[in-house]
């Protein structure tokens, strides 16, 4: 087969898959039932390679490849299971849960929660690297939502959606490495920002770091998947 | 312009120039201005005047012996003089047609016998902000050369040819670069100059853009020319206020000249220059990070693919280089890439300029033939560890290098040789250690410097240089164990695979070439809570954790 076929072969942990140029592995991955695990990565919006939880192998090279950011070519031959790369992914999630005061028991998304959920999948059982115990606030200013960097693990899901669907670009990331902080307009209070009221950061949020105030306790479920429909109902109109 | 008035302009240069007796070139780098080189200049200029004598008295850039600044360069005797102040300006001027100075005098044979100019060839030379001085030592011969007699096909050849590697750090072979770009679809086409050079102990590209910044405008212009561009971008960060100042009169000059703009030396060719300032992000030298920067962006990389040759500046292809890389260009048009090919070593040609500093003598700018042994250029270039101090280890390549001890300083200098022995040629910061350095504190300060550099996209990267940071301060404290020492190992094999760019995959650098040629003194610090350099307080045990200290 050429290589400016349409369709093309390639091989993801032993199974044979096949896939359209221009695919993603992790697209591909999931169209087989392949479970890659994610953070920043939401259908319907733009990939951005951030949360590096699911990068793979690929015969041929040493390095690691994000999946999400990957195309796909013919013959490729994929790994995304090997020891080393669970290795990396829970020491990420080690990482990503002595950044911030992550404290599943009383958070509102406990049970719900995309990084509790990884951790169980991936076997995290405990945390060796020391905890960093940073004061955050939490931002309750505004009618509707909560916004508690506690719990913020810095996917940029919440800029992203509001950029590219809502299309307000409220939200924004201040600072850099480890002091980076997820902001609203000019570092201004939730409350008296730009912001639409349209929610829809709080439902792509993996965590519990957006949340809404109108429901009671601490069974916050959400519903991400309204985006790729939403995103289709627009392209249909 | 044509090549003829380009050599009209050189003798009228040269014709003034030779109504001198005497050239008293004083040098005006950042280094030596700090020492009040401007008022040597004019107290020299005075002095002058009033003895009657005949000298010509030029500012001019860097003349690499930074240690020994302010530097006077007196021509056609060749003498230099060092630490010369305002007072010793009568002197010099006395001395002008008789004998030298001799309390003056720099006499450093090693130093400068050893060394290669190339891209420095007119540092200290020429005045940087007249172009007619640059005009005189040959410059924009290249690109009148390349867009009159050469397709842009054959310029790329000869670069190719040339064998020219990428000065940035990365070593990518510049040729095939350039083809790429020349190859990628698109009627828009951009050409940048990557001025933001931050690694602690570096200042290669500042010289070269306060020395002689024609020279880097010229060989963007060529490279605009070989690969279809028409704008191009120098982007240096705003901590360089003379580099862009430089920068932009001689911007000026160039256009005035008709060598930017449109239809350079009478062809279709077009090209002008903008400067864009950063902010001082170390991340920023990436290249995509670099990019979103110049787009008006939060500096952040993206993953590549695709690269930005493909797909770069504003989504168009674009052609990004160092500002050392730039400055090769010219003489290799100039002379051929045969010529460039003959130096250095197999697969690294030419030659490269290292910022020396640290524990060591002679500390400036060095430009030697690549392939030249580390020890040659510590020892004879760098003339040795002062106060007789023993001699521990050289950092290379920044902070994302490696530290090399003594036993690996026979390795010749060349990308490959530094990368198999555990560091990496970065863009030529080398800073030398001696025996009061702690190997352990070193590591801590460069990983220090990759945190608070992190740009917090990924998360290997921002949390994970923190963690290191912490462990290594535990070490420092005498608080650390055999299992943090673990977890430090495990953590640097992550933060190196998983990190997005450049700048987290080799932050782990400074810890594993430490821990490789130095895990005694790790060791040390955790089983026997000892410092042998003295350096770690070991007693501070309650010293403040990490996160407080960044707060």
């Amino acid at each position: 087969m050429s290589d400016t076929a349409e369709v093309k072969t390639l091989v993801i942990d032993g199974q044979e898959v096949s896939a359209v140029r221009g695919q993603t592995i992790l697209e591909v991955a999931r169209e087989n039932d392949i479970q890659i695990p994610t953070l920043c990565h939401l259908e319907g919006l733009t990939d951005v390679g951030a949360c590096r939880l699911c990068v793979v192998e690929i015969k041929g090279s040493n390095k690691l490849f994000p999946a999400c950011v990957t195309s796909i070519y013919e013959g490729m031959e994929v790994s995304t299971n090997s020891e080393r790369l669970q290795k990396h992914r829970r020491m990420i999630l080690e990482l990503l849960f002595t950044e911030r005061n992550h404290i599943c028991s009383v958070c509102v998304a406990n049970g719900h929660c995309e990084l509790q959920s990884l951790a169980q999948d991936l076997g995290l059982t405990h945390v060796r690297l020391p905890y960093r115990n940073p004061e955050l606030t939490i931002d309750a200013s505004h009618e509707r939502f909560t916004a508690d960097h506690n719990r913020c693990i810095l996917c940029t899901r919440c800029v992203r959606v509001c950029a590219e669907v809502e299309g307000a670009h409220v939200w924004d990331v201040m600072g850099r490495g480890i002091n980076s902080m997820i902001i609203t307009d000019l570092h201004e209070n939730w409350g008296e920002s730009t912001c639409t009221r349209c929610g829809k950061c709080v439902q792509v949020c993996p965590t519990g770091a957006l949340y809404d105030k109108g429901k009671i306790g601490s069974d916050h479920p959400k519903y991400p998947d309204f985006l790729p429909y939403l995103n289709l109902m627009r392209e249909a109109r | 312009m044509t090549i003829e008035e380009l050599d009209l302009i050189a003798k009228q240069v040269r014709a003034e120039n030779a109504k001198f007796d005497y050239e008293v070139n004083v040098c005006m780098g950042t280094g030596c201005l700090s020492q009040n080189s401007d008022k040597l200049k004019d107290a020299l200029a005075k002095t002058v005047e009033d003895s009657g004598k005949n000298a010509l008295i030029r500012r001019t850039g860097c003349m690499g012996l930074c240690a020994a600044g302010p530097l006077v360069l007196v021509d056609p005797d060749e003498v230099l003089y060092q630490h010369v102040e305002e007072g010793h300006a009568q002197k010099i001027v006395d001395s002008l047609g008789g004998k030298p100075v001799a309390e003056l005098q720099c006499e450093l044979r090693d130093h400068f016998d050893q060394q290669v100019h190339v891209v420095l060839e007119n540092s200290g030379q020429i005045d940087p902000e007249r172009i007619e001085d640059y005009i005189a030592h040959d410059g924009y011969r290249a690109l009148l050369m390349a867009v009159n007699d050469m397709t842009p096909s054959g310029v790329i050849r000869q670069i190719t040819e040339s064998g020219l590697r990428g000065r940035g750090g990365g070593g990518y072979p510049t040729g095939l670069k350039w083809s790429t770009v020349a190859k990628a679809h698109g009627e828009t086409k951009y050409v940048i100059c990557n001025g933001d050079e931050g690694d602690p102990g570096a200042f290669m590209d500042r010289s070269v853009l306060e020395s002689d910044p024609q020279r880097v405008i010229e060989g963007m212009a060529i490279a605009a020319y070989a690969v279809g561009a028409n704008k191009g971008y120098v982007y240096v960060r705003a901590e360089y206020p003379l580099a862009v100042s430089r920068l932009q009169a001689c911007l000026r000059d160039a256009r005035r000249r008709g060598l930017l703009g449109s239809n350079i030396g009478n062809t279709p060719f077009s090209f002008d220059v903008e400067v864009r300032l950063g902010a001082g992000a170390f991340v920023c030298g990436e290249e995509t990070a670099l990019i979103a920067s110049i787009e008006g962006r939060r500096g952040t990389p993206r993953p590549r693919p695709p690269y930005p040759a493909v797909s770069g500046l504003w989504g168009k292809p674009t052609l990004i280089n160092n500002v050392e890389t730039f400055a090769n260009i010219a003489p290799i048009i100039r002379n051929g890439g045969r010529w460039f090919a003959a130096m250095g070593s197999e697969r690294s040609k030419g030659t490269k300029v290292f910022a020396l500093t640290g524990k060591i003598k002679n500390t400036g700018l060095v430009e030697v033939p690549m392939g030249i042994k580390l020890r040659e250029i510590i020892e004879k270039i760098g003339g040795g560890v002062p106060d007789g101090r023993k001699f521990k280890a050289v950092q290379t390549g920044g902070p994302s290098g490696g530290c090399l001890p003594e036993s690996m300083l026979d390795i010749g200098v060349s990308y490959d040789a530094l990368m198999a022995a555990g560091s990496i040629m970065g863009s030529g910061g080398m800073i030398v250690m001696d025996d009061t350095s702690c190997m352990v504190n070193v590591a801590r300060f460069f990983v220090e410097f990759c945190m608070t550099e992190s740009c917090g996209k990924c998360i290997p990267c921002r949390a994970g240089t923190a963690q290191m940071y912490t462990i290594l301060t535990k070490f420092c404290t005498g608080t650390g164990t055999m299992a943090d020492l673990e977890l430090l190992e495990e953590l640097c094999d992550t933060v190196k695979s998983a990190s997005l760019c450049g700048l987290g995959q080799t932050a782990p650098n400074p810890v594993l070439s430490t821990l490789k040629y130095f895990r005694n003194e790790y060791i040390d610090h955790i089983v026997h809570k000892r410092c042998t350099a003295g350096v770690c307080n070991m007693a501070a045990s309650t010293a403040k954790p990490a996160e407080e200290v960044l707060a």
